[in-house]
Formats: structure tokens, C-alpha cells, sequence
């Protein structure tokens, strides 16, 4: 992810220490120095999310990254990057909570990086990588989507993406080149640029929040993103992200059950979700697996919105559902009716 | 005299007898007769002066509360030739963000800091600042800011950052008589120049009137300045390493 963000033109990081990303942050203060770019050791978290508000004001690619418990404290920052319609790439490599919690994988912090997290109306992009090749990819998507439409973008792996080795192409990036008229770059030829989300005034406020839900329905409408594998003809659709959508990959070896990943959890991909679930007649129930104790779930049960039964079944704290368990249990479920 | 072109012509929010008026002025004065008014990017605070954008002309970034001198690490670092200043209170710099302060302090980032003490929170009402003076009375002091109640004490800012290595300059001026606001002038031209040589951190620590939550009126808060607030918070060049 970090050799990504530099093959995307990343030009500032900044980070804390924290387990288990540590190995981006070290990476990075080696790399970001071979290519003449700035690296940061921040004295803290909000530290570290402040600096990249400000290198992002300036219209660079800017990113920092860092576990549960920093993100915890990126919040204000995130809030602020958001409101002032600042491009940027965050990296969550999730671990268990709540609380310092513990150093384990996790999918706990699904609800802080899709509905908010932060004060106010506002949205992240949310990608979740199931291999260490995707998540190259993502990062370098993650900037391309950030300069079109204005927004901070999350990379929500968890502690085994985080952690893993595997074989992997270093594709060349395709990168998007937008122009930043916003960007504060000094006042030479044009009139003075402002980065700011605060108005005294209500009315211009309200303005300003219209204008950033726009933002939002267009990239609900155009960056949905989600993988299904045997979906179309299955009993029981199982749903699930990033490291655990990925362990129960050998679950559709079984003509029964079908299996919808999303890749962008938000937007969640509800409409091709309910393309699936509408689509096919012999469908039983969609099935959510996550290590956590119910987050996505939700989203997935707004979106299904009552046409088959949606069931559950997760792990968090460290612990993480395992494929048997998992097979198991849609089999009792299948056995009862 | 001519108006600085930094300066937007137009009326400020702030009360009577505000000092912040004065000190706007003053860095866009400084900012022009450096000639650096197009290589400028500020960074407003989170308090009165948090629509400082709508009367300086250049580029302005805002902040986060207490997190001025973390963006503006930011902006530096990507920007090393732009003039980079924050413009922040007290409780904003020495309360909620001082662990940014002392850090960007410490790593002698190439920033330049404006500091306006007033001893006290002025756009939320009046509350108890990091630089209250013992025994002043706030709306959350209201017998006196007490040491023996465990209120503490008012932090000296600028000899607190003073003793870092990153730090090249720190200057304590005021701005509640004409003679100290020329003088004022001349410490925040300084603290630029210093920048724009990367000699490292620089900090102007500004006293500075605010007559409406001391319950004086604007004479009265000049007054304050000279008897009581010098006392605690001597004027004069605190560090030169230039």
C-alpha cells in the first residue's frame, strides 16, 4: 500500500506509530526520502491528519495511515477534510477494540468509516482490499477518486491484509490528472483561494452541506464496486469484506451458495446487491459473515429491505469467524427449513 | 496612509477596543512591505479571528482548534518557498493545542507564529485561558483565577517555547499604545524575514485588548494591559538566534 501511494504521486505523508501498520510508516520515511517527498513522524494522530489537511490545501496528494485507536483520534481531522472538500487517502488497518483492545485483525470500526465518524453530514469513499494486490491497486484508486470529487478516501484493510506476504504484480498506475483551482498556492494572478467548511451564517452553511450531499449521490450513482462469485443461481448469498470475504472463498465451491464482496463499502454497493437478490428466483437467504458483531450487516439489511431473510454470523476481539464454523452453520440454517 | 492590499476594504465583527482589528493590520502591512503578499498562506484559527479569510487578500487555510501549527507543518512542507504564518489565541494555542505548538516549536519548522494573548477565551464568552492572570475573574473563575483552588497558573508561551533549539525567535509586544504597535510591526516583519531565510520557528506573543469579556471599556482594557498583564507577561525580545 505504501509503495502504491508512491507510484500514485503521493507527495506527504504523515504518521504515528501504531501496530500493526507500523510497516508503512517505516517505509515510507525510507521511500518518500529516496523520491525527494516530504515524511513526516507526527507527534500525534491528530497531529499527523492536520498536516495532511494542510499539504492537501495545497492540492498535492497527501495521505497518513494508522490502526482503530489512531483513526479514533483522526476523527476531528477527518470531519474537517471533509467539510472543506479536501482530497486525501486515509489507511485503516483495523484491530481489535473497543477501547486499546488488542493488535488481532478486525472488521470493527465498519461503522465509524461508513457512516461518519466524525461531527457533521458527511461521507468517505471506504474501499476494502481482500489481497495484498488489491490493495495496491486501491490505494492508487483511492487518489484518482479523491481528486475527482473533492473527498477523503479510507482504505479499511484489517490487521491480516496489513500483515500478509504474497505474490503481486506492480501494475504502472493509471493516474487521473485534475485540475485544482481551490488548491492555496499564493495569491499570484488570480483572486485569494480559501479552504475552509466553517459559515457564520446558516444559510450559506446549508449551501455548502447541499453542495457536498450532491457530491455524495453522484458517487452513490457512479462508484459502487462489489465482486460476486456464483451469485446468481444460489441459495444462500453470503456477504462479506476484505480478509474474511476472502477466507470464505471456498465456501461457493458449493453450487448452493453464491458469494457478493463488497470492494467499496461506501458507497455500499446496494444496488447491485439487490440486482442479485431480485434476479434470482431460487435465492433462501443472504448470509453475513464479518469480524465484528454486526456492523455491515445493517447496510446489507436496508438494501435486501425484507425480500429474503438476512442472517448473521461474526466474531471480533481478535477472534475472527473461520470457514468451517461458517459452513456449518448455513447448513443447519438449510437443514431447519 | 495607504491600505495595505493584503487587507480587505471592508468592517470587521470585532467589538470596540478589540485588539485584533490592529493586529490584522499589522501582518498585512508586514506581509506587503515584504512584498510576499502573492508567496502567502495563512492559517486561521478556530476563535474571534476565525473568519480572518474574510478580511486578509491572500490565501488562507483554515484549522481544527488548537491544530493551526500541524496544518501549517503541512503546508510548509510541500510549499517551502510560501511565506506560512498561523494567527491563534491563546486558549487555542497554549490550551487545546499546545502539543502541536511545542512539537512544530520543536522540530523549528520554517513557520512563523502570531499570538494574540488576551488572558481569557473571547468568542465563547469569557471562559478561563492558559494565560489568565492569577486572581482575574471569568466567567469560569468567577472568585479569581486561584493557584491554591488548583486553577494553576497563566503559561508564558513565548519563554516556554523559548527553550527549544528550533526556535529563533520570540518577541512580546503589544498593541494597546501607539508607540508598541509600531514596534509590533516591526517584530512580526522580523519573525518573517526569519522564515524566509529558514532560520526556523518564530513566534510574536501580541497583548491584546478585549474589553467586552474583561467588563471594561476600551481605555479601561488599554489600561489593564499597561498595569496588570505587562506585569505578568514583560515585553521584549525573548530569544534572537537569527
Amino acid at each position: 500500500m505504501a509503495e502504491a501511494a508512491v507510484q500514485a504521486g503521493c507527495m506527504f505523508y504523515a504518521g504515528y506509530p501504531i501496530t500493526p501498520q507500523n510497516e508503512i510508516t517505516s517505509y515510507m520515511s525510507k521511500r518518500m526520502a529516496e523520491e525527494k517527498r516530504v515524511f513526516v513522524q507526527s507527534e500525534s494522530e491528530v497531529a499527523a491528519v492536520n498536516m495532511v489537511l494542510g499539504a492537501a490545501a495545497t492540492g498535492v496528494r497527501a495521505m497518513t495511515s494508522s490502526s482503530s485507536p489512531g483513526i479514533s483520534l483522526k476523527q476531528e481531522g477527518l470531519s474537517y477534510i471533509a467539510g472543506c472538500r479536501l482530497p486525501c487517502l486515509i489507511i485503516n488497518v483495523m484491530r481489535a477494540g473497543p477501547g486499546l483492545g488488542g493488535i488481532g485483525p478486525s472488521q470493527s470500526d465498519y461503522f465509524q468509516a461508513v457512516k461518519g465518524g466524525g461531527h457533521g453530514d458527511y461521507h468517505m469513499i471506504v474501499l476494502a482490499p481482500d489481497s495484498v494486490q488489491e490493495a495496491y491497486d486501491l490505494v492508487i484508486e483511492s487518489f484518482n477518486l479523491a481528486d475527482t470529487y473533492r473527498i477523503p478516501v479510507m482504505i479499511l484493510a484489517d490487521a491480516i491484509i496489513g500483515q500478509m506476504s504474497e505474490p503481486m504484480v506492480l501494475r504502472k498506475p493509471k493516474i487521473v490528472k485534475v485540475s485544482k483551482e481551490w488548491a492555496l498556492t499564493g495569491v499570484k494572478d488570480r483572486e485569494a483561494n480559501v479552504v475552509r467548511s466553517f459559515s457564520l451564517k446558516n444559510e450559506a452553511l446549508f449551501a455548502h452541506n447541499l453542495l457536498l450531499q450532491k457530491t455524495y449521490a453522484e458517487i452513490r450513482q457512479r462508484e459502487e464496486k462489489a465482486e460476486s462469485n456464483n451469485a446468481e443461481d444460489c441459495r444462500i448469498l453470503l456477504c462479506a469484506y476484505g480478509s474474511i470475504a476472502r477466507i470464505m472463498q471456498p465456501l461457493a465451491e458449493d453450487p448452493a451458495i453464491g458469494l457478493f464482496r463488497p470492494v467499496s463499502l461506501w458507497p455500499f454497493p446496494e444496488k447491485k446487491l439487490q440486482t442479485l437478490v431480485r434476479n434470482n428466483r431460487h435465492l433462501e437467504a443472504v448470509y453475513v459473515v464479518e469480524a465484528s458483531f454486526g456492523q455491515m450487516v445493517e447496510d446489507v439489511r436496508l438494501a435486501v429491505n425484507g425480500k429474503v431473510p438476512v442472517h448473521f454470523y461474526g466474531k471480533a476481539g481478535g477472534a475472527i469467524p473461520q470457514l468451517e464454523e461458517v459452513r456449518q452453520k448455513i447448513a443447519a440454517l438449510r437443514k431447519k427449513k | 496612509m495607504a491600505h495595505a492590499k493584503s487587507l480587505r476594504d471592508v468592517s470587521t465583527h470585532y467589538c470596540p477596543g478589540c485588539g485584533h482589528g490592529i493586529v490584522h493590520r499589522l501582518v498585512c502591512e508586514a506581509v506587503d512591505e515584504l512584498g510576499l503578499r502573492e508567496q502567502t498562506i495563512a492559517i486561521a484559527p478556530v476563535g474571534c479571528a476565525v473568519i480572518a479569510y474574510d478580511y486578509w487578500n491572500f490565501d488562507v487555510c483554515e484549522a481544527p482548534h488548537g491544530r493551526g501549527l500541524a496544518v501549517a507543518t503541512g503546508i510548509k512542507r510541500v510549499k517551502p518557498d510560501r511565506l506560512v504564518f498561523t494567527y491563534q489565541g491563546d486558549g487555542d494555542l497554549a490550551s487545546i493545542g499546545m502539543a502541536e505548538t511545542i512539537h512544530a516549536a520543536n522540530r523549528g519548522e520554517d513557520i512563523s507564529c502570531v499570538f494574540i494573548n488576551n488572558a481569557c477565551y473571547g468568542m465563547t464568552g469569557g471562559q478561563m485561558a492558559p494565560t489568565t492572570l492569577v486572581g482575574q475573574k471569568t466567567v469560569t473563575t468567577p472568585l479569581g483565577r486561584s493557584p491554591e483552588r488548583k486553577e494553576g497558573y497563566p503559561i508564558k508561551v513565548s519563554e516556554l517555547l523559548s527553550q527549544l533549539p528550533g526556535v529563533c525567535y520570540a518577541e512580546r509586544v503589544s498593541v494597546h499604545a501607539p508607540a508598541l504597535i509600531i514596534q509590533a510591526k516591526k517584530a512580526i516583519k522580523k519573525a518573517f524575514i526569519a522564515q524566509q531565510e529558514k532560520k526556523g520557528f518564530s513566534i510574536v506573543e501580541v497583548l491584546s485588548m478585549c474589553p467586552t469579556v474583561w467588563r471594561m471599556t476600551p481605555p479601561e482594557a488599554t489600561q489593564f494591559i499597561k498595569t496588570q498583564m505587562m506585569k505578568e507577561f514583560p515585553l521584549g525580545i525573548i530569544k534572537e538566534k537569527l
